[in-house]
């Protein structure tokens, strides 16, 4: 990673209103042509960390700049090299999904005949062609989502930033947009993406960023996370004090949480609940492989945020 | 720590064309229904008032009374256009369409879309009074050579009330509020601003409301010189000077909202 152009670069970076601390002292860098994942509960300053990078929030404390240039004071310049898609509809429901994308262009200065150019192919690329005569309102949300991303990026931009692009949608239209965000990274986009879903920022992220009440508590790609801070496999048992003595004994290493009504066993080594299966015939016991969600609730807690 | 951008002046490029084009666009997608007030309204108004109440009043000042309440319609048609785009309008395009962040996201900022959408306010109004202007014209109504030069006034009235509706959309909680500065300012001013009634009517306490506070009345003396030739004499001034004075007025106001509007939009919008 060394080698590789730093593109972003947050240093104490922190957002403040009235007394209430969003963002809090954070630092990272983003590399050019990575997918980042700001991964984190609801509340966390994910949005208001991206916010900040697409100069739409001024920022409070610290500096964060964009391929060299200072939010607070190049933001028209780092606004015309980045790309938004936000987590709300704006799209605008006054035009068509074509004239949606022309009159974006526009606030670009992007010439009539390029723009109508970007957006024939854009539309192509994010499979909207047919419904581009089609009014705002008459699009399903997958098609809202997708229009939004294809809007982003209708200045060629050399960062894109997703905020929450799957959030709402049903699993075909989130899978859909995964095979387009993956295009995108193939072509070398630099993608910074926010979102909650741990299978998301495992199947799209290089690296995650977890963040937790506006900190970066940790940092790196995620299997490497998993496998530093759950290991292998996750052994799931109904709660049942037979077998929670059991797992203590035959397994001293391993490391056991109980979550609600049921015990959770996290190993560092394949094939290591082999015996402890056999033991309990009679007991519902699951074995699967370490994911990112175990990481984000070992480290973040179960505590509901809202 | 960075500077807040609040206090800052208002940095404007070229840009604002975008924002206003923007609404043009709009605009122009359903021109024929948008025109159809401005077309309809002032038909009603000089039937009602000028066939109806004119049967009452047969004179006003030397001329028929439909004749003196023509140019009260062009002025009236000039703030409600521009005073509705900038509150009503604004405030969807604000609050619900999310228009202006998702602008506020490109190489544009909140200066240049609050300019945009003043000007396109101001550029609705003169497009009412275009109308109204062709309405009246119609019922034989103008008779100063002058009657073109409305035009511009009606683009710097209706920045003035375009920027007075921005202003409010700034310090709007919900849109349900507009009905404040609609009941308590904007209908006393249709009213009372020389528009169907002469001024000079009224005591001179709301007298001296109307000229030293009401933008319209200054509008709507403006009008009345440029389509039928009169102006109100004013403690003794000079027409020219009745008509100076409104022109700087008018300026003078306008730009202080124009100021204004954008300085509370930021306020309102950059957290």
């Amino acid at each position: 990673m060394t080698s590789m152009e730093v593109l972003i670069k947050a240093h104490n970076l922190t957002k403040r209103y009235n007394h209430f601390t969003a963002v809090d002292h954070i630092d990272f860098e983003v590399y050019k042509g990575e997918c980042v994942g700001f991964l984190g509960p609801n509340g966390a300053g994910k949005t208001t960390t991206v916010r900040m990078i697409y100069c739409f929030l001024p920022v409070t404390e610290g500096e964060l700049t964009v391929a060299g240039l200072n939010v607070s004071t190049q933001a028209r310049e780092i606004k015309g090299m980045v790309g938004v898609a936000p987590q709300e509809d704006n799209l605008d429901p006054d035009f068509t999904v074509l004239k949606n994308l022309q009159v974006y262009a526009r606030y670009f200065n992007i010439p009539k005949a390029e723009a109508a150019k970007r957006a024939a192919e854009l539309l192509r690329f994010f499979q909207l062609e047919e419904k581009q005569a089609r009014s705002i309102d008459e699009l399903s949300t997958g098609m809202k989502r997708r229009l939004i991303i294809a809007r982003a990026l209708i200045n060629q931009p050399q960062i894109l930033l997703l905020d929450e692009p799957t959030t709402g949608l049903d699993p075909q239209g989130r899978h859909i947009v995964w095979d387009e965000i993956h295009n995108l990274i193939k072509q070398g986009v630099t993608i910074i993406l926010t979102t909650h879903y741990m299978d998301e920022a495992a199947a799209l992220c290089d690296r995650v960023l977890i963040v937790d009440n506006g900190k970066i508590i940790e940092t790196g790609v995620p299997q490497k996370l998993i496998k530093e801070h759950v290991g292998e496999d996750v052994l799931e048992v109904p709660y049942n004090e037979v077998v929670l003595k059991a797992l203590k004994e035959e397994l001293p290493e391993a490391d056991i949480e109980i979550f609600g009504d049921q015990i959770r066993v996290f190993v560092n080594a394949h094939g290591a609940f082999e015996r402890i299966v056999k033991k309990f015939p009679g007991v519902n016991m699951t074995i699967r492989n370490a994911n990112l969600e175990d990481v984000f609730l070992k480290l973040t807690g179960r505590k509901l945020r809202e | 720590m960075t500077t807040p951008s609040l206090s800052r002046k208002p940095r404007l490029t070229y840009r604002v064309w975008t924002v206003w084009r923007r609404n043009l666009d709009v605009f122009m997608k359903t021109w024929h229904v948008n025109f159809l007030p401005s077309i309809i309204e002032p038909i009603l108004y000089l039937l009602a008032f000028g066939f109806g109440f004119g049967t009452f009043v047969t004179e006003i000042e030397g001329i028929s009374y439909m004749q003196w309440i023509a140019p009260g319609l062009v002025a009236i048609t000039v703030m409600y256009g521009a005073f509705f785009e900038c509150t009503y309008g604004s405030f969807v395009r604000m609050y619900y369409q999310r228009t202006f962040d998702a602008i506020i996201a490109t190489p544009i900022n909140v200066d240049e879309v609050i300019a945009g959408e003043v000007l396109w306010g101001a550029t609705r109004a003169t497009f009412n009074a275009a109308i109204v202007l062709a309405v009246i014209a119609a019922f034989g109504l103008i008779s100063s050579p002058l009657f073109l030069a409305i035009l511009p006034v009606a683009f710097f009235g209706g920045l003035l009330f375009a920027a007075l509706g921005m202003s409010f959309t700034a310090l709007a909680p919900n849109i349900d509020f507009f009905n404040y500065p609609t009941f308590l300012l904007i209908t006393p001013m249709f009213l009372i601003s020389n528009t169907f009634i002469p001024l000079a009517t009224f005591p001179s306490q709301l007298q001296t409301i109307a000229l030293g506070v009401l933008p319209l009345t200054h509008i709507a003396d403006l009008s009345r010189v440029l389509i039928v030739g009169r102006v109100e004499s004013l403690g003794g001034l000079s027409p020219e000077w009745v008509m100076l004075l409104a022109v700087f007025w008018i300026a003078i106001v306008a730009a202080v909202f124009f100021v204004l509007s954008i300085y509370l939009m930021k306020r309102r919008l950059i957290k």
